[in-house]
């Protein structure tokens, strides 16, 4: 299947300050894979996540999800097939009720009501969330927001998951949830995070930014032992990887 | 001392109430928001020394309070709450106005006194059945009700993002004003200098928000239409609703009803 394949070729974004976030990524990204884009603050990994839905537009360079490439024609298609949760749930859950709020894409979308209600019933079941429904958002926890966020793309049926720091602010708890939940899921993934150990457990692949370049692509385990790439790139091995601190056996 | 935190808790405590599951609370919100407007208009539109026939006006507002269980001090603490300005609008009247309308034995009561009492009720009163109305109602549920009524969809929109992201704005101000307070000592980084540079930087913060609201909304296909579900009905009940307290409040304005009433007294006599 073709259609939930992410190329990014010689991508560059210039913003209007002059900044240059972006100088020529390429990468593709296949169907079912779960890949994370780590870097230090402000390599441009969130500038590469908002080009993957058509939010932000590439000074140069090119975008395909899918069959089709990213235009102005295609964006609404492109935007249902790449579900994007951000950072803060709180930016992404903007309606009055929980309800309202995974509704919003397929209503949007103009898929009629009496379906948009299994649909949202649906999303919620899949996070664990069926009983927050009715409640306004502002009365939720952190952990219960962040997995009604992602009911929220859920339940437009993405091919493709993008989230911002899925685990960022949670408890170790929520985040062990949160993990099991996206462990579960079929679609092809894309994280960024400063939660190695996540990216660890949850990726088989990862790119590394630094500087608005892609500096190394592989297999997440070999990124994590090149300690000279991790320094360069502001990162350090993921907790699980280092000595332990009580007995300093490996 | 007021602080920012406790208003929150105390809008929250509104929407909890609106949860509830009266049969007013469950009437549709035309129903209501229609109700309480007309209510409105027929206690303001009464002359400016009309007094007694406001009145019998009370009748509505108890009414959707007690049905409604809400809590009769909570309420009432909000109303006191807006009281001063009614009181500072109306406070010259007494001053500007000596006509003597009424001598209650030999002391001459005039218009002003009237004028005054009579602002002061009408703010009691429409402050609060639009308190009790968001009560029973809830705050995102007389938006939608406001939208379908035919108010134009941008101001019912800015009205509920103006309710969902009260809380957040509140909590990030509450934050910065706490990161202040604790590096302020003494008299030193209170003045208008840092105040102004907070509320500057609130502003920005704010309007990154709404940026990143924007990115949210856009990435899930928001293309300027803005789809709710259509919950309500407005059925039997709610004509009926409608009906009999728009009929009570035609009737009220048009007839001075303690005014009818002590004249039955007076003539049993």
């Amino acid at each position: 299947m073709s259609h939930h394949i992410v190329e990014v070729n010689n991508v560059r974004h210039e913003y209007a300050d002059g900044t240059v976030a972006l100088q020529g990524v390429s990468f593709r990204i296949h169907h079912g894979e779960s890949v994370a884009i780590i870097g230090a603050n402000g390599a441009g990994k969130s500038t590469l996540l908002l080009h993957l839905n058509g939010y932000l537009t590439a000074t140069s360079g090119t975008i395909r999800i899918g069959d089709f490439p990213l235009t102005k024609s295609t964006l609404a298609s492109i935007r249902r097939t790449v579900g994007m949760v951000f950072q803060d749930p709180d930016d992404q859950l903007f309606m009055p009720t929980v309800f309202d709020d995974v509704a919003f894409g397929p209503l949007n979308l103009g898929i009629p009501e009496t379906e948009v209600e299994q649909l949202v019933e649906n999303a919620l079941t899949r996070v664990g969330a069926e009983h927050l429904m009715s409640k306004p958002p502002y009365h939720l926890s952190g952990g219960e927001k962040k997995r009604v966020a992602i009911a929220t793309v859920l339940s437009m049926s993405p091919d493709i998951l993008v989230m911002d720091e899925p685990t960022s602010g949670l408890d170790p708890f929520a985040r062990r949830q949160l993990m099991t939940l996206l462990k579960d899921f079929r679609h092809t993934k894309i994280f960024t995070s400063h939660d190695l150990d996540m990216v660890l457990e949850l990726c088989e692949r990862t790119i590394v930014l630094h500087d608005g370049e892609i500096i190394a692509d592989g297999p997440t385990l070999d990124i994590f032992c090149d300690d000279a790439l991790l320094a360069q790139c502001r990162l350090e091995k993921p907790l699980t990887m280092q000595g332990c601190m009580v007995c300093g056996k490996k | 001392m007021p602080t920012i935190d406790g208003a929150l808790f105390d809008i929250k405590k509104l929407d909890q109430l609106a949860l509830g599951s009266t049969a007013i609370h469950r009437l549709d919100p035309r129903a209501k928001v229609l109700a309480t407007l007309f209510f409105i208009i027929a206690v303001i539109s009464f002359g400016k020394y009309e007094l007694t026939a406001l009145f019998p006006f009370f009748i509505f507002p108890v009414f959707l309070m007690t049905s409604g269980s809400l809590p009769v001090k909570y309420i009432a603490k909000k109303v006191l709450v807006v009281i001063p300005f009614a009181l500072i609008i109306g406070i010259f009247n007494p001053v500007f106005d000596r006509t003597v309308l009424v001598h209650v034995g030999s002391v001459g009561i005039s218009g002003g006194w009237f004028s005054w009492a009579s602002i002061m009720c009408r703010a009691v009163l429409s402050v609060g059945s639009a308190i009790i109305l968001v009560g029973v109602t809830g705050f995102p549920a007389i938006c939608s009700a406001l939208e379908r009524l035919g108010v134009p969809q941008t101001f019912a929109l800015q009205l509920h993002f103006l309710y969902r992201y009260i809380f957040v704005l509140t909590e990030e101000g509450s934050r910065m004003a706490k990161a202040r307070e604790l590096r302020t000592f003494g008299s030193n980084g209170k003045g208008m200098k840092t105040f102004a540079a907070v509320i500057g930087s609130l502003l920005l913060r704010t309007w990154q928000r709404a940026e990143r609201i924007h990115m949210a909304m856009l990435a899930r296909g928001f293309n300027g239409d803005f789809h709710t579900r259509q919950l309500f009905r407005f059925g039997r009940k709610e004509v009926s609703f409608l009906l009999i307290w728009t009929f009570v409040f035609i009737l009220m304005r048009l007839q001075n009803f303690p005014r009818l009433l002590g004249q039955f007294v007076t003539g049993l006599m």
